[in-house]
């Protein structure tokens, strides 16, 4: 198991009482896996997710990820937990303007201390795997959203996490670009055995997904393997 | 990661170019005004310096206790021993012994009775043997007629005297004052040149006459009021000065004895005590003036810039950047746009002040009337002081608005940080 979500409660304080976003939860992620969180809106998928990628603490409970318990990791802790394992896409790309998009894909590295000839050869790869060789020196601004995308997935998979956590990848794209780059996550997952798991609305994706985690009113509904 | 945020800053104008503008201006003017500070205040320093104190001044401790009387009564003597000897002690310095003096100026007529009369102050000086002196004191620049003295006997009068009494170039003249035994003195000098400084009180009544008709007209055989020390460095460095000054008067023996010798430094003479320190604290003062006003403009900017920024601060963050880090690389981006734009600055700075060193500002025409003694062309210096003071705002002012800028990163959850990338 890389993920064990076990009696997950997330609440936040409004006001002086507090909202419960997550109730209970008890799930669990193996290897490889294609997983999607599916659900309404305020269903509590990015909540869920964003405690996966240690980028928000439980309430209550216990969430373990590659081992470590993400509620009592200190930030730096959290933080290596993800430069080191974890890739994220955003629905927005995220893309930082300034650089190019060979810079863009370098920079996890960068963090990793990566010497620069290492660097150069995973960055060519990855940007190969998402068919972006020839946007190399290209902007983010030159770029398509389908491309700004893929630039995203490839930033997420230079440096081959074993977990990789996608938040609505396709909601601003149109339905070619979007199967373009399902297709492109797939492959990936089956070559490099990468999990992924999405949070998600999108018939799409819920086409490609293996495993359907569907979640209401923050409590897992139904959980099923396609 | 380090040329990975210098790219950003250089490509992203947005974040650069306000702060490097901001930062290059306040310390092009922070430069600027420190040599021009130093200029001016140093040049008021200086005249002084050349006209009466030297940067250090040798004297007897009787002469010391009514200097502004010049009691030459108490003057040095075996001046042909003394100076060697001060040569050989400190020869970093330059030496030059001048007799001050008052007196009466009387103007014979053809029978030799007086035709006018005036009182005068003056000054002997050593013109004949070197341009030394006429050089250090820019007698060049005062000269309004007649040349300076070429040979024995020949007097040089300020203008306004020399109008006043009726003179043409090549007349004579007796200086009546008292001589070093309290005996009378008369002497006859040919005036050769008139001076015009543009200071009332010298314009008044003013002569210079090289030192050795001086010793001859008060019976001043080897002797001297003063002997004035100039450092090497061109300039009136205060502590150096100082030192100086006290490790001389710790070698005199007999400190009671009136004769004994006392070495001055400019800033306990004449009232200068003041002024000096004035002129060193003004710099201070204008490096904490502008590191205060640089760091509220950029810590405005930084938080404007910021705002803008927190899309890429979650995106880092999630890519694996903890708070501190990112941090960090704000105050790394800050110290670059300060060094940029401090270079930019100090560039700046040290062309206009080179400019304001070289030509100087002439308020020659505002001071007519004032008896401020005062150089009446405004000019910049540039020390070494000046090649670094603009670093210090510079960078601080950067450092201190990305401080403050940046707490805002702590103040936020991760989560919510983070999720700025979602809208
Ligand atoms: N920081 C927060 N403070 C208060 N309430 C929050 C916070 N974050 C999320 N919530 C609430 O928790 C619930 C779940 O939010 P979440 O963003 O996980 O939903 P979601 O399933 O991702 O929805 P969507 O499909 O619209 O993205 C929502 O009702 C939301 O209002
Ligand atoms: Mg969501």
């Amino acid at each position: 198991m890389i993920v064990e979500v076990k009696h997950l409660t997330k609440k936040f304080p409004v006001g002086k009482a507090y909202f419960t976003a997550l109730k209970d939860l008890n799930l669990s992620f193996a290897e490889a896996e294609f997983t999607g969180l599916v659900g309404p809106s305020g269903s509590g998928k990015t909540t869920l997710l964003n405690i996966i990628g240690s980028l928000d603490v439980p309430s209550e409970g216990e969430v373990i990820v590659l081992g470590k318990s993400v509620g009592r990791l200190s930030p730096p802790e959290a933080a290596l937990l993800r430069k080191q394992e974890l890739g994220f896409i955003f629905q927005n790309y995220n893309l930082l303007p300034v650089y190019t998009v060979f810079e863009n894909v370098e920079f996890p590295l960068l963090l990793l201390d990566m010497p620069a000839r290492e660097r150069k050869k995973r960055v060519l790869e990855s940007l190969s795997w998402l068919g972006l060789s020839d946007k190399v020196n290209s902007r983010p601004a030159q770029l398509s959203g389908g491309e700004c995308q893929r630039v995203a997935i490839a930033r997420a998979m230079v440096k081959r996490p074993r977990l990789v956590l996608a938040d609505e990848p396709t909601a601003n794209l149109d339905s070619v670009n979007s199967h373009n780059i399902l297709q492109a996550m797939l492959k990936l997952n089956q070559e490099l055995k990468t999990s992924f798991i999405f949070a998600t609305h999108d018939e799409k994706v819920i086409g490609y997904l293996k495993r359907i985690i569907q979640l209401e009113d923050g409590r897992v509904a139904e959980d099923r393997l396609v | 990661m380090i040329r990975f945020l210098l790219k950003g800053i250089l490509r992203d104008r947005s974040r650069s170019l306000l702060p490097i503008i901001v930062v290059s201006l306040g310390v092009m003017i922070t430069v600027f005004l420190q040599a021009y500070m130093d200029g001016v205040l140093g040049d008021s320093i200086e005249w002084t310096a050349q006209f009466t104190t030297g940067h250090v001044k040798v004297m007897t401790r009787a002469y010391q206790e009514n200097m502004s009387q010049t009691p030459n009564d108490y003057a040095l003597t075996d001046v042909d021993i003394l100076q060697p000897q001060l040569e050989k002690d400190y020869p970093g310095l330059s030496w030059a012994p001048r007799i001050q003096f008052g007196g009466l100026l009387d103007v014979p007529d053809e029978n030799g009775l007086t035709r006018a009369q005036g009182n005068v102050k003056g000054m002997g000086l050593e013109l004949l043997n070197s341009s030394e002196e006429i050089e250090r004191m820019h007698l060049n620049d005062y000269l309004s007629s007649g040349d300076f003295p070429k040979q024995a006997g020949e007097v040089l009068l300020s203008r306004e005297l020399f109008n006043q009494m009726g003179l043409t170039l090549g007349d004579e003249v007796t200086l009546i004052s008292s001589g070093m035994w309290g005996d009378m003195a008369m002497y006859n000098f040919k005036v050769c040149g008139t001076l015009q400084f543009g200071i009332n009180s010298l314009d008044r009544g003013f002569m210079i006459a090289d030192i050795e008709d001086l010793r001859l007209a008060l019976n001043m055989e080897n002797s001297a009021s003063e002997i004035l020390g100039f450092l090497k460095e061109g300039y009136y460095i205060n502590k150096e000065a100082q030192n100086l000054s006290g490790s001389f008067n710790q070698k005199q023996t007999k400190t009671q004895d009136k004769f004994s010798l006392l070495m001055l430094p400019l800033s306990d003479m004449n009232g200068m005590q003041f002024f000096v320190a004035y002129a060193q604290q003004m710099q201070y003062l204008i490096v904490l003036v502008f590191v205060m006003a640089m760091s509220l403009v950029l810590w405005n900017a930084g938080l404007l810039g910021g705002l803008r920024r927190y899309g890429e601060f979650g995106l880092r963050l999630a890519i694996g950047e903890n708070k501190h880090e990112l941090y960090r690389s704000l105050m790394g981006e800050a110290v670059m746009i300060g060094l940029l734009g401090s270079i930019i600055g100090v560039a700046f700075g040290l062309l206009f002040s080179w400019l304001m060193q070289k030509y100087g500002l002439d308020i020659g025409d505002m001071l007519k009337d004032s008896t401020i003694m005062m150089p009446t062309v405004m000019r910049a210096r540039i020390t070494s002081t000046t090649y670094y003071i603009g670093f210090l705002p510079g960078i601080l002012s950067t450092l201190i608005g990305a401080m403050l800028s940046g707490i805002g990163i702590y103040k936020r959850q991760t989560a919510s940080l983070f999720k700025e990338l979602e809208n």
